[in-house]
């Protein structure tokens, strides 16, 4: 079957998407939070002020997470997935748990998906902890020339992680193509 | 300045191209020129949690919110409308139970956000977002009113074909979809570059919705019905179920 395409969230996806308490997927401040944060950027380095990013992530100790609730939090259920647009200045932040690996040996990562006016279908990414070790390990990062693959990469922080996310140009982030779309899309 | 016919010009020119999805590096959509990376995709295979979509429940969504038309004192102005459809994976087998979000303008063509400067009238009665869960066969259904085309400003006299915006989840994370749904017959159709990014006439077509009889309500509502058909799972259905 020929899936949907894709359209853009447009200018006005603020009234249906982002929702408070969408980029809280632990109560910052809380145990083991951490802030993982970043400016979308576009082709002319500018601040993308009108995007929005979504992460899915394993647990501290890479379990997938099936728990409801991320749309009305209680402050104790994690449930992996979170939603966060970004303000006028391009900025994005959540402030979470750093997942852990879903696969012994390989290096942990979130998955993230972008949106914005302009960028007419949502793109694919994942954004790995630091660890260079386990790097060899991974078959996308071990696939990339090493400066593309350095986009992939969050910085520690004293905070957390920090991870920019920049649509095309100079230290253009690497996106996604997973089997199923380009089977459809040949 | 750039006219209709210059976009339609620049639409023409795009018009052979094959696929389904909607070209993301096309100028005739000007805000995607920054906004559209230059590379080609890395191919990768999906895991861990990429093989898994997130979980939304009861908890998350109340069943009155799919209701558009009943979340203020008064009834909002407009053609009432119902939307429905299924939600299916690239296998043709449903999605149950995940989460669906809708959004759109008013009757007039006017967007509840500070963003929207269309000197259309606001409507006191309709906020235009709506949420709900597909039962266990993958259906969705929506009651709202009719959205209005409205102008925008990618070129002189630009119009967008009255649509609503769908933000959909697969049972993978890779299913992940955001999109339009269109009315069948839209005169602006043909003038649209965000419509018209998608080349192929017959992806087009897959987001139109169709005028359903059996959907219309007696002296209340008309009926549309609109299937979504998202990318395939990369799990089997024994590890899905």
């Amino acid at each position: 079957m020929t899936p949907a395409p894709g359209q853009t969230v447009g200018p006005f996806f603020h009234l249906g998407l982002p929702y408070d308490g969408g980029n809280e997927l632990v109560p910052p401040g809380s145990a083991g939070a951490i802030r993982l944060h970043g400016r979308v950027l576009d082709g002319g380095g500018e601040p993308v002020p009108d995007a929005l990013v979504e992460i899915w992530q394993a647990g501290p100790g890479g379990e997938v997470v099936r728990a409801p609730g991320s749309l009305r939090r209680d402050g104790w259920t994690f449930t992996g997935w979170g939603r966060a647009a970004t303000d006028p200045e391009g900025h994005y932040w959540f402030s979470t748990l750093e997942p852990g690996a879903t696969e012994a040996g390989r290096p942990p990562f979130f998955a993230v998906t972008v949106f914005a006016r302009g960028l007419l279908d949502r793109l694919f990414t994942r954004a790995y902890l630091p660890g260079p070790e386990l790097f060899g390990a991974d078959p996308l990062l071990s696939a990339l020339p090493s400066e593309r693959a350095a986009t992939l990469v969050t910085t520690r922080e004293p905070a957390g992680l920090r991870f920019d996310i920049r649509l095309q140009g100079d230290g253009e982030t690497v996106f996604l193509s997973f089997p199923g779309q380009r089977d459809c899309w040949a | 300045m750039t006219t209709q016919a210059d976009i339609n010009a620049e639409i023409g020119a795009r018009a052979g191209e094959r696929g389904p999805q909607p070209r993301i590096d096309y100028p005739p959509y000007r805000s995607s020129v920054l906004r559209h990376p230059a590379h080609e995709p890395s191919p990768v295979d999906p895991e861990g949690v990429e093989l898994w979509a997130p979980c939304f429940g009861h908890r998350d969504v109340e069943a009155a919110e799919s209701d558009l038309t009943i979340q203020h004192a008064g009834e909002p102005i407009g053609e009432r409308i119902v939307v429905t459809g299924r939600v299916l994976d690239g296998q043709g087998r449903p999605v149950a139970h995940q989460l669906v979000e809708a959004w759109q303008a008013n009757a007039a063509g006017r967007y509840r956000h500070l963003r929207d400067q269309h000197p259309a009238p606001l409507d006191p009665n309709f906020t235009g977002v709506g949420r709900c869960l597909t039962d266990a066969n993958g259906a969705y259904r929506f009651q709202t009113i009719k959205p209005g085309p409205y102008p925008w400003r990618n070129h002189v006299n630009a119009w967008r074909p009255a649509h609503i915006h769908f933000s959909l989840f697969g049972t993978d994370f890779t299913q992940r979809l955001v999109t339009q749904m269109y009315f069948p017959g839209d005169p602006l159709f043909d003038l649209d570059p965000i419509y018209q990014s998608i080349t192929d006439p017959k992806a087009r077509e897959l987001l139109v919705a169709t005028y359903d009889h059996e959907v219309t309500r007696p002296e209340h509502s008309t009926g549309y019905r609109w299937d979504i058909v998202l990318t395939g799972t990369h799990r089997t259905p024994v590890e899905a179920s």
